[in-house]
């Protein structure tokens, strides 16, 4: 039981993957624990009682929820592969940014992916992407700088999910002369080895989205867009 | 450190801007305040915030954090060695703050702002809803005198400024949120204690009075 780490969650879920992928940079062992969101666990709902969602990450016993508290309680538990800066005031910038991708970013884009782009929609996903295309400043390769940090791994869902809906959908979101820095970025986060590790396999990403802009009302987008986060 | 070089981009009003005025009134820290105007933003906090443009924004050394918790966690970052600790030094505990402050963000602002903006059934709804998320503080609180433990901390600053609009709400939504919530009226109380709060909370009627302006203005 010390020590222990179990990981409650589902491979399609963008706020799971980021915690995988923050265990995988640290190194850390832990035990998937795949819930059904139509027939939640005990366990999720005792761990996760105010909002039963997740993921919820198990250590010793002791839940945390939320994706982006659960990796900074993995930087304050784990000291190896830091994923915030020490400086304060960095890593004031790095939770901003974060918080910007959480509140503003995925919404908006997952908005535009849902509206078959609509012209509204995507113009203010591309108001919002333009931010994160400029934070990547000369010679960047991820936002953390030279390593993956908090902002990276909460920008998953643009550096993977998206790109498995456009195909899906026919649609371009992201290309690369609108968005030169940013899918230079996505093309070298996924191809970390500690994220490739913690993705789920194209394939599942692909089918999930054909099946569900055929069917939009299905239980996984309804839950999708309550945030797993 | 220079304290003299913190400036405040701020609107009275905000109970955003509130919980920075506190957490800068715990750790002791002087600042330069400046009112903002929402209808007429400086050139400055368009400049420190260019992605929201929204108070508060803390300048330190002419660098701006945005985002009120962020900008809490700052300040005890920033001046840890003054006293008292805002979050605590455990790492669990450390993430039941955040989630907690989490919480409020999520559930609070829009949960309050539906019961006002709304008539009839829809504000009954928001009124009901309003009241379950407020059940889970009172939850979380128990026996504990603050929301994360027995210190005076992040969550509690994350929430306590919304108490200003438990007036508000309880007159146009016909509530009694204190006869509800005893335990969060108690909590209240116990931070309303702290000079830090009382200095840097708005009056709460001069917020019921803003509302009635706002309804007016949208013909409710």
């Amino acid at each position: 039981m010390a020590d222990e780490v179990k990981l409650y969650g589902l491979d399609g879920s963008p706020f799971v993957c980021r915690v995988k992928i923050a265990l995988n940079l640290k190194k850390i062992d832990y035990k998937f624990v795949v819930e059904d969101l139509r027939n939640k666990s005990a366990d999720l709902l005792k761990y996760n009682p105010v909002h039963k969602k997740i993921p919820v990450l198990l250590h010793s016993g002791k839940p945390i929820s939320e994706s982006l508290v659960i990796i900074e309680y993995m930087d304050d538990a784990w000291k190896g592969a830091p994923l915030l800066p020490k400086d304060p005031y960095e890593k004031a910038q790095a939770r901003f940014w974060a918080k910007f991708v959480d509140d503003k970013c995925i919404p908006i884009v997952f908005k535009a992916i849902v509206s078959h782009g609509e012209e509204k929609d995507l113009a203010e996903a591309h108001e919002q992407l333009q931010f994160l295309e400029n934070q990547l400043n000369e010679g960047k390769k991820f936002f953390g700088g030279d390593d993956i940090n908090l902002v990276d791994i909460s920008a998953t869902f643009i550096a993977y999910w998206v790109g498995a809906a456009e195909e899906a959908l026919g649609l371009k979101l992201v290309s690369k002369d609108k968005y030169p820095k940013l899918t230079e970025w996505c093309d070298n986060y996924i191809n970390c080895q500690a994220v490739k590790d913690g993705l789920p396999p194209r394939e599942i990403l692909l089918g999930f989205f054909k099946m569900w802009f055929a069917t939009p009302n299905s239980f996984v987008y309804n839950e999708f867009l309550n945030k797993s986060s | 450190m220079a304290d003299s070089d913190v400036i405040l981009l701020d609107l009275w009003i905000s109970v955003f801007g509130a919980r920075v005025r506190i957490a800068l009134a715990e750790k002791g820290v002087k600042y330069e305040y400046r009112e903002e105007k929402l209808d007429d933003k400086s050139p400055l906090l368009l400049e420190m915030n260019p992605v929201h443009k929204k108070i508060p924004v803390l300048i330190h050394h002419g660098k701006p954090v945005c985002e009120s918790n962020i900008i809490v966690q700052y300040i005890d970052e920033t001046w840890h060695a003054n006293s008292p600790p805002l979050l605590p030094s455990d790492p669990y505990l450390r993430a039941q703050a955040r989630f907690w402050a989490d919480f409020v963000d999520k559930k609070i602002y829009e949960g309050a702002k539906k019961i006002w903006t709304t008539k009839g059934e829809e504000q009954e709804a928001a009124k009901k809803e309003f009241m379950d998320v407020l059940k889970v503080l009172e939850g979380q609180l128990g026996e504990k005198p603050y929301l994360v433990g027995e210190s005076f901390g992040f969550a509690d600053i994350a929430m306590i400024p919304f108490c200003i609009w438990f007036y508000t709400l309880n007159k146009i939504g016909n509530m009694n949120i204190e006869k509800e919530c005893p335990k969060l009226a108690a909590w209240v109380k116990r931070c309303m204690e702290r000079e830090s709060v009382t200095k840097s909370l708005p009056d709460a009627h001069k917020f019921y009075e803003l509302v009635l302006e706002m309804q007016k203005k949208k013909g409710q």
